[in-house]
């Protein structure tokens, strides 16, 4: 049992990673709009990159 | 344009200027504010392209991005271009619906971002956790145990510190007030269950409750962040009330002069300048021609008045100016009189505790009782501490809140979803579950069962309609209006050689045509010597000589007789509470069969009459003289095309101001009661027999974490029924 000593590291560690990645996809507004980016891709607008996104927060009245 | 009373007010010049100041509407400086519209017909790649693209050309509008999932549109403008925006999109065939940042489907904030963050943290710590779980599960032993558990220990021990803490500082806070809240016996089993399975690690224990603690915080997170996003936005009606009321005014004198309000005492003599608000309650002392009480009383004929008629804060003076003299203080106005009526209605409705409180309420004394009852038991028995603390902890664990915490937000996101799918567009998600038990509903006349707007119906020959239309054009009386519509519907251009168009605020408006007098106006001045009956909604158009009678009508919804019909059906004995007059408010609840609360009715006195009907009445308005009664109804909705106000107060908006949403509104608020009390039932049972499994020490970890999802699985599913059912 001595290789859990090197896979349970391992496999903390990916899945520190895909921690990391799910905060990023947060972070960047990824999830705002499912539908819309997947209808996104169909128009030619953003070939070279995504729409940029506008500032997060709205502005109080 | 305006002429004047005051010898020493100025011209245009001024009443621009003044129309800014003494708008009751607070304004900031023209600076740039995200907008929001719903877009409730977009469906596709192209509805995206076209929406954004049309939207962007407009001058001054920035950043516009269409959110497909939400079915809004958001851009950075001047508040002031809503109306060209709202016209651009129809233009494109869409239909726009200003939105608030207070409505639920719209809210974006820190608060929710966070407990999503807090959920992902533990949602990979659980599943980490339980993969060397299971491991322990299969048969590990010894050392492979022990090193699996510390593992387990060095994940959980930070996961659950970060993602309990709203658990921690909610209970912290509730005890210290000497209260007991849900969040106290979570919190005590998270805290037990980590510390007890520390021990159980160092000491080389068997059992360790690492994941349970991760699944309790993980589940209960959810149901959290679930209550979060359908929790009642904090906008207060009274607040916004007040925003409107107007704070400076015109006071007369050899110079006039802005004043704030508060400023004016009783015989004070101000100027409201044509389009202005009225600041203060008071008599007309000169000047004469139309207001607009739709404010007040909700009525869409403008009323003419004339020196010796009273006028009150809220109103818009269409005619000349006028000079009012004061005649009450500022704070006692009608106005602030609504205002404190709605500020007292909404204490009250705060008060409201939903069914998940109620729950509460018997949950946590009754668990923390079971867990003491445990230890105390087990102590007495075998004298073994490790063994009893172990125990109680298994108990509180069983107990499991999760079932309870994700019964009622599991369905009312799912509720909320459905109804924004169905067009309506949900404030407070507590509302559902008054929507379910209402037995009365109530609706206001004008704008909510009419259209609000005056059709013209008269029959006229296509050059008379133009004529009029070209007389009409640049006029904002509703009936001008009306005239420019029924023009644009049959696709009369207005003439255009109309020659000396004077506006005659109050009467109408004159020009020549083709070497003859034309006029369009009041009956009476068109035409002093014809005969006008008083019922109808009446002008006339005048052709040199002649007179042809315009008539116009405030038409019906077409969906109301189906709307009424279902709601004698279900026993919810409609009634109508209108500001109109009494004679047009009968014939329409003669037509269908309403009961008439009250008829030309002042907003403090609908407040009153809806307080009389009963703790579950529901109440359908569009105006600000509803706003109050609206408060003081235990549920209000409210069509997409109300005030601003009114929408953003009311607990229910109807996105395409198409009311047979609301039997569906019923249908699903009732379906979702149903469930919610289904899961109640779901998580006592469950509770019923995991708690004495637990009781007698037969809660290993594994059967605590097969319990825990087992029956937060159960009760999601549950919930999603609401997903599937007919509409």
């Amino acid at each position: 049992m001595s290789i859990l000593l090197i896979l349970v590291p391992i496999s903390l560690f990916l899945g520190c990673v895909g921690m990391l990645g799910f905060f990023w996809t947060l972070r960047s507004d990824q999830y705002d709009d499912l539908d819309g980016s997947s209808m996104r891709i169909l128009s030619d607008q953003y070939d070279e990159k995504p729409k940029p996104q506008e500032s997060t927060a709205p502005k109080k009245r | 344009m305006s002429v004047s009373a005051c010898p020493a007010c100025g011209s245009g010049g001024i009443t621009e200027a003044v129309l800014d100041k003494t708008s009751a509407v607070a304004q900031s400086s023209s600076a740039d504010q995200t907008l929001l519209f719903s877009l409730p017909d977009i469906h596709c790649a192209a509805c995206i392209a076209g929406v954004e693209a049309g939207v962007s050309r407009l001058a001054g509008v920035r950043d516009a991005r269409v959110n497909l999932t939400r079915k809004q549109l958001r851009l950075t403008a001047d508040p002031a271009l809503e109306g060209r925006v709202i016209e651009a999109l129809s233009n494109l065939g869409y239909r726009a619906l200003p939105l608030d940042t207070s409505t639920l489907a719209t809210r974006r904030d820190e608060a929710g971002r966070r407990l999503l963050m807090r959920l992902g943290v533990s949602g990979f710590a659980m599943m980490n956790v339980m993969l060397l779980s299971v491991s322990v599960w299969s048969g590990a032993a010894d050392v492979t145990r022990d090193f699996l558990h510390l593992v387990s220990a060095v994940i959980a021990l930070p996961a659950v510190a970060f993602a309990a803490v709203p658990f921690f500082t909610s209970a912290f806070g509730a005890l210290r007030a000497g209260r007991l809240n849900m969040d106290v016996p979570i919190s005590l089993a998270i805290v037990l269950a980590s510390l007890t399975s520390l021990y159980e690690t160092i000491h080389g224990g068997e059992h360790a409750y690492f994941d349970a603690a991760l699944s309790l915080t993980f589940f209960l997170l959810l149901g959290r962040y679930l209550n979060h996003i359908t929790r009642a936005s904090s906008l207060s009606a009274a607040a916004e009330l007040a925003a409107l009321e107007p704070r400076k005014a015109l006071l007369c004198g050899p110079v006039p002069q802005l004043v704030p309000v508060e400023t004016l005492k009783l015989g004070d003599v101000v100027l409201v300048p044509m389009g202005a608000h009225v600041p203060v309650d008071g008599e007309i002392i000169s000047g004469q021609g139309e207001v607009d009480t739709a404010r007040l009383t909700g009525e869409t004929m403008p009323q003419p008045v004339s020196p010796g008629r009273e006028v009150f804060a809220g109103m818009v003076n269409l005619g000349e100016a006028l000079e009012v003299r004061m005649t009450r203080a500022p704070e006692a106005s009608l106005a602030a009189r609504i205002r404190a009526l709605v500020e007292q209605a909404e204490t009250a409705r705060s008060r409201y505790t939903g069914l998940a409180e109620q729950a509460a309420r018997i949950y946590a004394p009754l668990v923390h009782g079971l867990a003491a009852l445990a230890f105390l038991g087990w102590y007495l028995v075998s004298g073994d501490l490790r063994l009893s603390v172990t125990i109680a902890t298994a108990v509180l664990i069983i107990t499991c809140p999760c079932a309870l915490g994700l019964a009622v937000p599991a369905v009312m996101s799912a509720a909320v979803s459905r109804l924004f799918s169905l067009g309506v567009l949900v404030k407070d998600g507590s509302a559902i579950e008054r929507m379910a038990v209402i037995d009365k509903i109530v609706f206001d006349k004008t704008g909510t069962l009419t259209r609000g707007k005056p059709e013209l119906v008269s029959d006229l020959p296509p050059e008379q309609l133009a004529l009029a239309a070209g007389l009409a054009r640049g006029s904002a009386h509703p009936l001008s209006e009306a005239v420019l519509a029924r023009a644009d519907a049959l696709g009369i251009a207005p003439v255009s050689d109309l020659v000396d168009r004077v506006e005659h605020p109050g009467l109408g408006v004159s020009a020549h045509w083709r070497g003859q007098a034309v006029a369009l106006g009041r009956s009476d001045w068109v035409d002093p010597e014809g005969t006008t009956s008083g019922a109808e909604i009446q002008n006339a158009l005048g052709i040199g000589e002649q007179a042809v009678s315009l008539r116009y009508v405030d038409s019906i919804r077409p969906e109301t007789s189906d709307l009424l019909a279902w709601c004698h059906g279900a026993k919810l004995a409609p009634a109508l509470l209108s500001g109109d007059r009494a004679e047009t408010v009968q014939e329409l609840a003669d037509r269908y069969g309403l009961k008439v609360l009250g008829a030309a009715v002042m907003p403090d006195e609908k407040l009153e009459l809806i307080q009389g009907q009963g703790a579950h009445v529901a109440m359908v308005g569009d105006g600000l003289n509803d706003t109050a009664a609206m408060q003081a109804a235990s549920v209000s909705i409210a069509p997409g095309a109300a005030l601003d106000i009114t929408r953003r107060t009311a607990d229910f908006i109807l996105m395409n101001d198409d009311l047979s949403r609301i039997p569906k509104l019923a249908r699903i608020s009732s379906q979702a009661r149903k469930r919610i009390l289904e899961n109640f039932a779901i998580a006592a049972i469950y509770n019923m027999v995991a708690v004495p499994v637990a009781f007698f020490g037969y809660a290993t970890p594994l059967a605590a974490a097969i319990a825990m999802s087992t029956s937060s699985i159960l009760v999601s599913l549950n919930a999603y029924r609401l997903y599937r059912s007919a509409s």
